[in-house]
């Protein structure tokens, strides 16, 4: 009797699933929680509750929610690149007989969890976070079209990262690898929580995701400023169009492929198991269909953040701006011809495999026009290396490396040697850290006196960039010579003892990486300290291009005290050119949206559904999932979400401009 | 002998080069929901892909019945065209709804969303009274994958007609208190485009599920 109620209030959830055997996760979890013990303090301390709720977490504010964003992405780029050093530093000691130091069911977690989070809450938070601060200041609006869902799918993706979070102290994560293949993520071979705790934290996450790609488009085809034509559009906002409508298009995918695998583990359908007519290969394409989309939804803004960045630090127009679009929307198109090639092991034949390898290799030609318009932007224009100029100079060299190697894995002959081995690790890490990551550094240094009004400390940053792109060429090109040499990834001890001396070499490029991030956690911390010498009072602190730079840094909550009229892509650089004088007088009352906590209700529910899902307690899942239809219906009578600015407001913070400009001057 | 031509678009160009605008003096806000059918718009043509995944999983494992009962033991035609002309017929009265809506009669409107929903319920009981049949004649979504893939598009799809009259119920009550303000007309234009998108999917299912079942 006492069971079965303890059974029905914890589900499958026993005290055995807490990890109190393994010290690495007791030790993590102690430090865990002495850091959220720290920051909650300081918070309370400093009593700024009510300031984060008010100004923050129910925030409606494009820039704020952008920020936010960025926050999540820079806390899981801690955990994701944790996760990173541990493989490391196994594979450099499992030789001559020694287990290392991580068993075979804590290690399959940790590159799970490592490709999961450095993707979905690291990447897709950045990318996000950056499309949604600058979009809105580049076309001219003073928010995206559904503010409320703005503020919605920032909530749901923390949900996502919290309920992953979660699995790192209860229970455990899953150990299938990053795409939850099956039938190894089916019950007969995952009968734990690993996998459900992957399906319910990405659903999650990935509403947030597809929310915020409608939002986005609706946002860039409906309120740019008027003379905004399409091929006017700043080339960031040209790719995030691309990107958001990739996610609008790939995300749904990801839905339904993780419904069909959560249906095959909850109910016990066929759709991917070995019996019963399943097929699991149905499952490797479907995701597939997501998963490559899913890689250039990442690389398109940042090819748009360093097209903005060699155009303002070459000081010219961008070399080539159409061909630039086109070579986007090309690649955008090509991105759904080409998922095949991730599995041309599976054996559909030479024709399908050429097809494949076709389209693929193609995508090089539109990415290489790309390069050479940066090439030709640079070529004889006035060159700042300034930090976000640097990273972008960094990434032409390495991307042009990963994207080779990913031409040659693009021959289906090649690829059947290469498939699955440390050479194609080597290579997507070559491409999403020399590209997504490297421009989403530029773009950090690039934004962030406009969102914070002062620049990042030019050292900190120096020796961060440094340690990052030395740290990388450390890292991966010893994976490049293992993979030629036959070493397949995923692999916790090796038998030959003359490879060590590789992955010695690989582990000390990860050493310098953490050196990179720390700088970088410093150059945070250094110039909040000298935020006085790196003030930025014009608003326009690297002579820029595009309308963001025509507003104050920060920006006031409206952006714009007048909608911007525009006549050049260049829309800042024409006004600062032809005399633009800023407006004193006339202001208007500004329509805003007014904050609203109930996005945050809503991800809190969502946890609680999604856990209550994982371990069973399906009394907790139908209070989560009830609880969410409630507040989401309820918050539809609020027809109250909108007040004025008045226009007092706006003089006077226009008038604060005024002053700062004069002292800058 | 020089004759002074003036092309008045030239004109304009000097015009706007002496004094360009960058700014617009008058606010001219953005209407509010402005982008509100766009965006629903966009959001259905993704839950579009989500069916379009539900009907390539039924593609590809349709035919993999598992020495279990295939689509010509299960199916039965008349009740599927019964139910298939309640949600034909729901479409068309919310049709008349959307109709009353532009004429701006309350009454009118109230009394079609409430036949709408009734042909809606009825639509997903008649789908219930499908698969408790199925099922108790051990017919269940666990049995192969032909029945896993059938119960699941066929099952999103009443799923999602269900949402759909718990939003339905959700209007006609604002309706009921508001009347029909912007905000309002706006919302019942967005379950329109819902409503008609469940029928087209289902025509799909209709065709490629049952029809084509039955041909197996």
């Amino acid at each position: 009797m006492q069971s079965s109620i303890a059974k029905f209030i914890f589900g499958r959830l026993t005290l055995d699933s807490l990890p109190f055997d393994v010290p690495i996760l007791v030790v993590t979890f102690i430090v865990v929680a002495l850091g959220a013990i720290a920051v909650l303090g300081v918070i309370t301390y400093f009593r700024l509750w009510g300031y984060l709720w008010r100004e923050w977490f129910t925030s409606v504010d494009h820039k704020r929610i952008g920020v936010m964003y960025m926050v999540l992405g820079i806390i899981m780029l801690l955990r994701g690149f944790a996760d990173a050093v541990m493989m490391r530093s196994q594979q450099a000691i499992a030789f001559n007989g020694s287990e290392g130091y991580l068993p075979p069911h804590h290690y399959d977690q940790v590159f799970t969890a490592h490709g999961v989070i450095m993707i979905f809450f690291v990447a897709m938070p950045l990318v996000t976070g950056l499309m949604n601060f600058v979009v809105p200041l580049q076309i001219g609006a003073r928010d995206v079209s559904f503010p409320f869902l703005n503020n919605f799918s920032f909530w749901m993706t923390v949900a996502g990262a919290i309920i992953v979070m979660i699995s790192l102290f209860v229970g455990e994560f899953a150990r299938t690898g990053w795409l939850a293949y099956p039938p190894l993520s089916e019950t007969a071979y995952s009968p734990d929580v690993g996998v459900d705790y992957y399906i319910w934290g990405l659903q999650v996450a990935g509403i947030g995701t597809l929310l915020s790609g409608v939002n986005l488009i609706c946002t860039i085809i409906k309120m740019r400023a008027p003379g905004m034509t399409l091929m006017k559009m700043p080339v960031f906002t040209w790719t995030a169009l691309c990107t958001n409508v990739l996610i609008v298009a790939a995300f749904p995918v990801l839905t339904a492929v993780l419904a069909l695998l959560a249906l095959d583990r909850y109910v016990g359908t066929n759709f991917f198991t070995n019996d019963f007519g399943g097929n699991p290969m149905m499952y490797v394409n479907l995701i597939w269909i997501w998963g490559h989309p899913e890689v250039y939804i990442l690389i398109l803004p940042v090819f748009g953040i360093f097209s903005e960045v060699t155009s303002t630090f070459s000081g010219k127009k961008l070399f080539g701006y159409t061909s630039m679009v086109y070579a986007t929307v090309v690649i955008t198109i090509l991105s759904y011809l080409v998922w095949l090639h991730h599995f041309f092991t599976m054996g559909s034949g030479a024709s399908v495999n050429s097809f494949f390898g076709i389209t693929t290799m193609v995508i090089s030609i539109p990415t290489g026009a790309k390069m050479f318009n940066w090439l030709f932007t640079m070529y004889r224009g006035r060159i700042r290396f300034e930090l976000p100029m640097m990273w972008t100079v960094a990434f032409m060299l390495t991307f042009v490396i990963g994207g080779m190697s990913g031409v040659l894995l693009a021959v289906p002959p090649a690829d059947f040697v290469l498939h699955n081995s440390l050479f194609l690790v080597a290579h997507f890490h070559n491409v999403i850290i020399g590209g997504v990551l490297f421009g989403l550094f530029a773009g950090i240094s690039f934004w962030f006196p406009k969102a914070f009004g002062f620049r990042l400390d030019p050292f900190w940053g120096k020796a961060s960039f440094w340690f990052w792109v030395v740290g990388f060429y450390f890292a991966f090109m010893p994976l490049y010579a293992l993979g030629l040499m036959g070493v397949t990834r995923r692999l916790r001890v090796f038998d030959d003892p003359s490879l060590q001396v590789w992955f010695l070499v690989a582990a000390f490029g990860a050493f310098l990486i953490a050196l990179g991030i720390l700088c970088f956690l410093i150059q945070i911390g250094v110039s909040i300290l000298r935020r006085d010498q790196l003030r930025d009072l014009t608003g326009d602190p690297w002579h820029g291009r595009t309308l963001e730079w025509s507003t104050s840094s920060p920006p006031p909550a409206y952006n714009f005290a007048f909608t911007p009229v525009i006549h050049d892509s260049d829309a800042w650089w024409d006004m600062k050119e032809r005399g633009y004088v800023r407006p004193l007088a006339g202001f208007k009352p500004i329509h805003m949206p007014k904050n609203t906590g109930t996005g945050m209700i809503l991800g809190g529910l969502s946890i609680a559904f999604a856990f209550g899902m994982i371990w069973y307690m399906w009394w907790m899942a139908a209070f989560g999932f009830l609880g969410m239809l409630a507040v989401a219906i309820g918050h539809t009578f609020d027809y109250h979400r909108d007040f004025d600015i008045p226009a007092d407001e706006v003089s006077r913070v226009e008038a604060e401009r005024t002053r700062t400009l004069a002292a800058g001057a | 002998m020089t004759t002074t031509t003036i092309d008045p678009r030239a004109a304009a160009a000097e015009a706007v080069a002496a004094a360009p605008v960058f700014h617009l003096e008058e606010e001219h806000a953005h209407a509010e929901g402005g982008s509100t059918m766009l965006g629903f718009w966009i959001y259905l043509m993704s839950d579009c892909l989500i069916f379009a995944m539900l009907f390539a999983a039924y593609g590809v494992l349709g035919g993999n019945y598992a020495a279990g009962p295939a689509p010509k033991d299960l199916f039965e035609l008349p009740l599927v065209a019964v139910n298939t002309t309640m949600l034909l017929l729901s479409s068309i009265t919310y049709g008349f709804a959307m109709l009353a809506m532009q004429k701006g009669r309350v009454g009118q409107v109230q009394f079609w969303l409430a036949v709408t929903g009734l042909f809606g319920l009825c639509f997903v009981g008649i789908e219930l009274h499908e698969f408790s049949g199925m099922i108790h004649e051990g017919a269940t979504p666990m049995r192969s994958a032909f029945l896993s893939s059938f119960f699941t598009l066929v099952g999103t799809h009443g799923l999602h007609v269900s949402v759909g009259l718990l939003w339905l119920v959700t209007l006609m009550i604002q309706v009921a208190g508001r009347g029909l303000i912007e905000a309002n007309r706006r919302r019942l234009m967005c379950l329109s485009m819902f409503w008609h998108f469940l029928d087209v999917i289902w025509i799909g299912v209709f065709t490629f599920v049952y029809l084509l079942g039955m041909l197996r």
